[in-house]
């Protein structure tokens, strides 16, 4: 078998040079879904028999929960690729990914709490959902510190793999510990979305808002990579060149 | 596929929830939009620091 | 496996004696333990039956918060005198002898929390019921605790500060453990069976018992290499 595809998935510059092409495309098409999902969700979809009109926050606050969740499934698995194979590439991504995914679950827990006061009249609740993507910022908050703790570039690449390995574990006992405490806890259980009105008018913008954030996470993922291989591989002649104007099509 | 509101205003004010609404809109694609500018502008960055520091390097090498 | 087995038990007496030895590190969480539950009833207020609503759950994050005190010298002393590079270079399972090293950590640290807590449980007006649900989830939660600590202090034992950095990486990790220990108490307290609680705790024990050690010694490794 031809590994040989593997381990050029390993080689920053193969990466840094094909996503040269992929960008515009990726920016296109994340920012055009995300404005038509936007603007149907905001205007064209109907209205909710309970919530009326704040539901519409649906639109942006659930598929930033998914992505930001992805995004550290992304980033521990990046991580392992590294371990296993000692490849330079993951541990790159499994950088990037972690400012990004921190910044979307605060993103989550602002929507969310947000959300939460014309829905519950409080403007924190500590119901399952939340908790548990406050715990998340705080597993996103542990390895960035780890990272920043060591000196030795490749000790602190394989540390917050590690961490980040460990805490994938952790995340689906600590959900559902978390959904157990929820549930001894309150008496009524809340909802967020009526259930009675689940109308299919609603989800299609939804589809669109989750395929739409999808992509703008391949995209933002790949920038940040884009600009941490530049940084890292800073003293290889592929990347001075690339920094003179020396390379011919390819523009810094 | 129809426009749910009947006005502008309607729509500005989402009966009632209007500022809950377009702040979460607002501090969403806000922070899309930071995400997706911050590395371009940092690789500018880092490109500008490295000319800099490439030029500096071929001053030094020159008598 | 006789080798390995009288390994386990030369680790285990060797760092048992240090411990004694550093009676300060023994001493000190328990210390902690006493003074933080003491400023529960100064802040709030001596009221009996405040303190009776909320203690199990204020034992619970106080014991929590000790072990994570206790936690930094977990390796550190044998990464300072070099010992630990022995320990990784030797041909037997590291995650053994780590086994060992959190055995004694355990036993100096968790036990005599779990064995003092009844006495702070006195001073925050705990139902008697309650008392044998909280030195059972105890004992098992800080066995746990003391596991999933040691993958924290394996991955700081090379950083000169690794103190706080340890918390906020291993409490994330504690919250599972808190949630069905502090849970075991105050069900007790009302008069409820916990049992399920502390099955998790069990299964918990289980799983870490298998899986942190395998963690710990990658971390170990990258420690001291790095």
């Amino acid at each position: 078998m031809n590994w040989q595809w593997f381990h050029r998935l390993g080689s920053p510059r193969w990466f840094y040079e094909k996503t040269d092409a992929w960008v515009p495309w990726l920016m296109v098409l994340a920012w055009g879904l995300l404005l038509v999902g936007g603007i149907w969700g905001l205007g064209f979809a109907p209205e909710d028999a309970k919530q009326h009109n704040s539901y519409r926050i649906l639109y942006i606050h659930a598929p930033v929960a998914f992505i930001s969740m992805s995004c550290y499934y992304i980033m521990a698995i990046s991580g392992a690729i590294g371990l296993i194979w000692k490849m330079k590439l993951p541990y790159m991504v499994m950088k990037a990914a972690a400012p990004i995914g921190l910044g979307l679950t605060i993103v989550v827990l602002a929507t969310g709490s947000i959300w939460g006061k014309p829905t519950w009249g409080t403007w924190w609740e500590w119901d399952a959902r939340l908790t548990s993507y406050l715990i998340l910022s705080f597993l996103y908050l542990g390895i960035i510190a780890l990272q920043q703790a060591f000196q030795n570039r490749d000790t602190a690449d394989k540390a917050s793999a590690i961490l980040a390995l460990v805490g994938t574990v952790n995340i689906p006992i600590i959900y559902k510990s978390v959904d157990w405490w929820y549930t001894l806890h309150q008496p009524a259980t809340l909802k967020l979305v009526g259930k009675s009105t689940i109308n299919p008018a609603m989800l299609y913008p939804l589809f669109v808002m989750i395929i739409g954030f999808y992509v703008f996470f391949t995209l933002v993922l790949i920038l940040h990579t884009r600009t941490e291989i530049l940084r890292r591989e800073s003293r290889t002649q592929w990347v001075k060149d690339l920094v003179s104007g020396k390379k011919e099509g390819v523009q810094p | 596929m129809k426009f749910q509101f009947d006005s502008l205003d309607a729509f500005i004010h989402m009966s009632g929830h209007g500022i809950y609404v377009w702040t979460c809109y607002f501090i969403v694609y806000s922070i899309l939009i930071f995400l997706t500018v911050s590395p371009l502008l940092q690789k500018k960055m880092f490109i500008k620091q490295q000319k800099k520091w490439q030029q500096l390097q071929q001053n030094n090498q020159q008598p | 496996m006789a080798e390995s087995s009288s390994l386990f038990w030369a680790t285990f007496k060797r760092d048992l004696t240090l411990a004694f030895r550093h009676k300060g590190d023994m001493v000190n969480p328990l210390v902690f333990f006493l003074i933080a539950i003491t400023m529960i009833p100064l802040a709030l207020g001596p009221e009996k039956a405040v303190l009776m609503r909320i203690a199990p759950g204020i034992i619970w994050v106080m014991a929590l918060l000790a072990t994570l005190l206790s936690l930094d010298h977990l390796f550190r002393s044998d990464f300072d005198d070099g010992s630990l590079e022995q320990l990784l270079i030797s041909p037997y399972p590291l995650s053994l002898t780590i086994i060992a090293k959190v055995a004694v950590h355990w036993l100096a640290t968790g036990l005599p929390l779990t064995l003092l807590a009844p006495v702070l449980g006195v001073m925050l007006s705990l139902p008697l019921i309650a008392f044998k649900a909280l030195v059972w989830s105890l004992l098992l939660g800080t066995a746990v605790m003391s596991l999933i600590g040691s993958v924290g202090a394996a991955l700081t034992v090379g950083l000169r500060k690794g103190g706080v950095l340890i918390s906020l990486i291993v409490m994330p990790l504690y919250i599972p453990v808190l949630i069905f220990g502090a849970s075991a108490v105050q069900t007790a307290a009302q008069g409820g069976v916990y049992t399920m609680q502390l099955a998790v705790l069990g299964a918990g024990l289980a799983i870490a018992l298998v899986f942190a050690p395998l963690a710990a010694a990658g971390a170990l490794r990258v420690s001291v290499n790095g």
